[in-house]
């Protein structure tokens, strides 16, 4: 293998690994601020201006907390549980163009880790293992409250991802490709693929909010019923870990939704601009992350707007309405292309 | 390089399949054998099939396994609760594995083992080129066995579904 192309991707991999680290941290402050605009408040602004500060202090108190492991617990497997759910959050960001070619050192480095012919179904391939975190670590919590947020969370998961898939699929007729470096390319100049496939587009949404366990789908760690679901026995960091996955879940998923429907990091008319290679790759990045802002605050402006389900209306929402409109929408696609196209 | 990888995935392949069976806890029994799956869609990426390991890992570790793993919780097996077994059964199940073993050696010794090489240029295991086989060459088998998943899946759900 060429040492260079080792030393770009490595380079490559730390930086996606620290920003996607960084932007989960400062989702918390922005949940927060969010919420607080939405209920008339203030919301965090002890640390530092505006509270800028405040995911720092609230990282360095998770990590100085007392470390608590339940003496009945699977120990292995209580550990385990975390850092299974937040390495699996950490490696979907791999398969993710963040933006157009760079032009450094006399060769093109692309700003992607890897563009495989396979990407979408990399990506939900890790996401049916981040199951395994919620499962093992509320399971081996030994706690009734746990396993049922465990089950509740697996249960969701598996049910929700199969409306996605269908969902992906109808997108996939019309794309004719796995690659999301394809997908996106496919969209340049404003042939979004929201506008072509709006239902697949609101199915793929509604189930990424399910995925993520996001209100009002965050039936696992309803503290009314379950006190804190699948991670009611942990503490410090541990505990640090599951939240924080939860906000780089949600930073993939809206990078994953830009990509998919709202084309990447295209922007309309950028093509005309006539800006050499490198610029024009900054500001592609740059448009990329303004996307994904937006769908991070669409996360929280929903979180705080809408109630949560019942598990029942969960389950009947998932397959009984979500599955077959994701069929009916994949026939659709199917037969526009075949007569149409 | 890829030889070192080779073995090195094949080691971590039978050490994970040997706990799958030497556990004691069935909790660790399904992880592991998670593990070994993982192992196996490795093989598949060292055979340039990676359509063929993305799939493996979707299906057997992320969807298959999910349902092991229910079900592994919600009867909480442990050591008091597990069933024991009389003699008689251990030692018909003793025979039958071992005459199992017997042959799988003998079908081994038959293939004649080579030496180890590995099929580099071979771009089977892509997507295109396992799209058109399937919808091609294995018309036929590929329908059967989709007439055989909605059979099952139909069985399911009726099994499922409360006596009125």
């Amino acid at each position: 293998m060429d040492l260079s192309i080792l030393i770009e991707k490595s380079v490559l991999v730390v930086i996606l690994f620290s920003v996607s680290l960084a932007v989960a941290a400062y989702s918390t402050y922005a949940e927060r601020k969010i919420a607080a605009f939405l209920q008339d408040r203030y919301g965090p602004d002890r640390a530092g201006p505006w509270g800028l500060l405040q995911p720092l202090a609230d990282g360095g108190k998770m990590f100085f907390k007392e470390e608590i492991i339940p003496n009945a617990s699977d120990k292995f497997l209580f550990i385990l549980g975390p850092c299974i759910f937040m390495t699996t959050a950490l490696m979907t960001s791999a398969a993710i163009p963040w933006g157009k070619s760079l032009h450094l050192f006399g060769r093109d480095i692309s700003l992607q880790v890897a563009n495989l012919n396979i990407g979408i179904l990399y990506i939900f391939a890790i996401v049916s293992i981040g199951v395994y975190g919620i499962m093992i670590g509320g399971w081996a919590s030994n706690n009734k409250f746990a396993l049922l947020g465990a089950i509740r969370a697996s249960s969701q998961m598996i049910s929700y991802e199969l409306a996605m898939g269908m969902a992906i699929i109808a997108l996939l007729l019309t794309s004719n490709s796995l690659s999301i470096r394809d997908i996106v390319d496919q969209q340049a100049g404003f042939h979004w693929n929201v506008f072509y496939q709006p239902l697949g587009f609101i199915i793929f949404l509604v189930c990424a909010f399910a995925e993520c366990n996001r209100t009002p789908f965050d039936l696992p760690e309803t503290e009314t019923e379950l006190v804190g679901g699948y991670h009611t026995e942990y503490s410090s960091m541990k505990l640090g870990l599951y939240l924080f996955a939860e906000y780089t879940n949600m930073f993939i998923s809206s990078a994953v939704i830009s990509c998919l429907y709202f084309g990447g990091y295209h922007f309309p008319f950028i093509d005309s601009l006539n800006l050499p290679q490198n610029v024009a790759a900054i500001i592609s990045v740059f448009v990329l992350f303004a996307k994904v802002c937006f769908f991070i605050f669409f996360f929280m402006w929903i979180r705080w707007t809408l109630p949560r389900f019942r598990y029942d209306q969960l389950m009947r929402l998932g397959w009984q309405m979500l599955l077959p409109l994701a069929i009916v929408n994949v026939l659709i696609t199917g037969a526009w292309l075949t007569y149409f196209k | 390089m890829i030889q070192y990888l080779f073995f090195a995935l094949s080691a971590l392949t039978i050490i994970s399949a040997l706990y799958v069976v030497f556990s004691r806890n069935p909790m660790h029994s399904v992880l592991s054998l998670i593990v070994c799956f993982f192992t196996v869609a490795g093989h598949y990426i060292l055979l340039n099939a990676q359509f063929l390991a993305i799939v493996h890992i979707i299906v057997y570790a992320g969807a298959i396994m999910v349902l092991f793993l229910f079900t592994v919780m919600l009867l909480n097996l442990n050591r008091e609760t597990e069933p024991h077994k009389t003699n008689w059964v251990k030692i018909a199940a003793v025979i039958a594995a071992g005459m199992l073993f017997l042959t799988l050696i003998a079908s081994l010794k038959m293939a004649g083992l080579g030496t180890y090489s590995l099929p580099h240029k071979s771009n089977i295991g892509f997507i295109q080129d396992i799209g058109v086989k399937l919808f091609t060459d294995f018309m036929l088998p590929f329908e059967i066995s989709t007439i055989l998943f909605m059979s099952a899946m139909i069985g399911a759900v009726l099994l499922a579904k409360k006596e009125k």
